[in-house]
């Protein structure tokens, strides 16, 4: 077994990578009127979890596996349709990187950052980290489902004011789903990169277009 | 500032003094201060009275807008792509102290596309007194505040007041008119700073930003000596 430890220092919400920035598309849905409550949250945050939240665990667990990061990076911008988000998941993934070498210092991150100067995908930076850390491939899919659920979570804390417990709790409520959607991600990455998931959410898309037109917002994406 | 690590791999990981080239990287200087106490005039005084004779750059940190970098950029203190805006989730001192990496990367990628550089001023969206840069984005860090904020405020101290290496009590114009007690506000800034230094400025008045530049082109002198 990996260190439960190392797995908690990468996935908890301090972990300086740039997250505390983005709203995951909750800005959007709740300027939408789509989340105005602790259970509006709840079934965006299923949403996002299933959809791109299994996409971005699965590319995760791939680069965990030691999968070829050039071949994952070109697989996850050919699951991420909207520019907006392409832009959004290279700035995160440089940002992670700044992390993670500073963190976990490893020819591996080396190569990647060297490859990538301006950022690769982030699930696959994630990935790469995972394994400087000592951890696995389904750890690292674990980490990806958590951080698709907990960052909309703590940004619709500050949009809307929503009591934080009813947040934490939605989090508590999803727990056997983000187990299932980390255990799936793992098993599509160990068949290959060919079997990885493409599963995503077009409403998703299209508000991260609008939402990046938006002159005053208080989220990056 | 003996900050070298030798590093020889891709990319500078954050207060590093050297640029992965090997080449010195600009000096960085942090402005904060509570909301309006003039920080954007300062950085638009400075940038006018400094970019005749050094290379600047200007990070900017909205809360939720872009503000700042348009009032720069319409006043054309400096060519548009010395001017960078990070987004900051609403939490600015999130990005100048707790995860600075939007941060990082923005003065990176300015010494990248204008560079070499000798000056990258960050501002920080205004927030409270509790804010304070972080060592791996700034150098040295200036607060300022204003007289119309209240005579008290040196008095209350706080990190900002107390710790940064700066600090600039601003407006000293309005003073008659709010009736701040400048003597006042003197005397508890030195109780709460000791040695550091304090500059009253007015930036109506011509040159006001002159004791700031001093002290900024004293930091430069010790950066690059
Ligand atoms: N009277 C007077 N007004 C000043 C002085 N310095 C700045 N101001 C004015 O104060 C207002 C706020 O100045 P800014 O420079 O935008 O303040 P800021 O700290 O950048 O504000 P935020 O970024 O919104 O926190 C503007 O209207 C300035 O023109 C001064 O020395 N005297
Ligand atoms: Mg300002």
């Amino acid at each position: 077994m990996t260190s439960r430890s190392a797995l908690l220092v990468l996935a908890d919400g301090r972990f300086p990578a740039g997250g505390h920035a983005h709203s995951g598309g909750a800005e959007a849905a709740v300027r939408a009127g789509r989340v105005k409550d602790a259970a509006g949250l709840e079934s965006f945050c299923r949403g996002r979890l299933h959809t791109t939240g299994l996409t971005s665990a699965a590319l995760a667990a791939a680069a965990a596996y030691g999968l070829d990061p050039a071949a994952l990076d070109a697989a996850a911008d050919a699951r991420t349709p909207s520019p907006a988000l392409r832009a959004v998941a290279r700035r995160l993934g440089r940002q992670l990187m700044r992390a993670a070498r500073a963190t976990w210092p490893s020819a591996r991150l080396d190569a990647l950052a060297a490859m990538y100067p301006r950022g690769a995908h982030q699930p696959v930076v994630l990935g790469t980290t995972a394994l400087a850390a000592g951890l696995d491939a389904e750890d690292a899919a674990y980490c990806v489902a958590y951080e698709t659920v907990g960052g909309p979570a703590t940004a619709v804390v500050r949009l809307l004011g929503l009591d934080p417990y009813q947040a934490t709790a939605v989090l508590a409520r999803l727990v056997p789903e983000m187990d299932q959607v980390a255990e799936r991600a793992a098993a599509a990455a160990r068949q290959g990169i060919d079997a990885l998931p493409a599963a995503s959410a077009p409403l998703l898309d299209l508000t991260a277009e609008q939402h990046a037109a938006w002159p005053v917002r208080l989220f990056a994406s | 500032m003996h900050l070298d690590h030798g590093h020889t791999s891709h990319g500078a990981i954050s207060a590093d003094a050297r640029r992965p080239d090997g080449t010195r990287r600009a000096l960085r200087i942090g402005l904060g201060g509570p909301v309006g106490s003039g920080k954007t005039a300062t950085v638009a005084a400075l940038c006018r009275v400094l970019r005749d004779t050094l290379s600047l750059a200007v990070v900017t940190n909205d809360i939720y807008t872009r503000e700042d970098a348009e009032f720069l950029l319409r006043n054309a203190v400096l060519p548009p792509e010395r001017i960078q805006a990070v987004e900051t989730g609403a939490c600015p001192h999130t990005a100048i102290r707790d995860d600075i990496s939007a941060n990082l990367e923005a003065v990176e990628d300015l010494e990248d596309t204008v560079g070499p550089l000798d000056l990258i001023l960050v501002e920080s969206g205004g927030d409270n007194l509790t804010a304070t840069f972080s060592k791996g984005l700034v150098d040295a860090q200036i607060f300022v505040i204003d007289v119309a904020g209240g005579d008290d405020i040196p008095r209350k101290g706080g990190p900002g007041v107390t710790t940064a290496d700066l600090l600039v009590i601003n407006k000293t114009d309005l003073a008659p008119h709010v009736g701040s007690d400048l003597a006042r506000m003197a005397r508890d800034a030195g109780e709460q700073r000791g040695e550091l230094p304090v500059a009253f400025t007015s930036l109506r008045a011509e040159d006001g930003i002159a004791p700031v530049a001093d002290w900024v082109r004293a930091q430069l002198g010790a950066w690059t000596a």
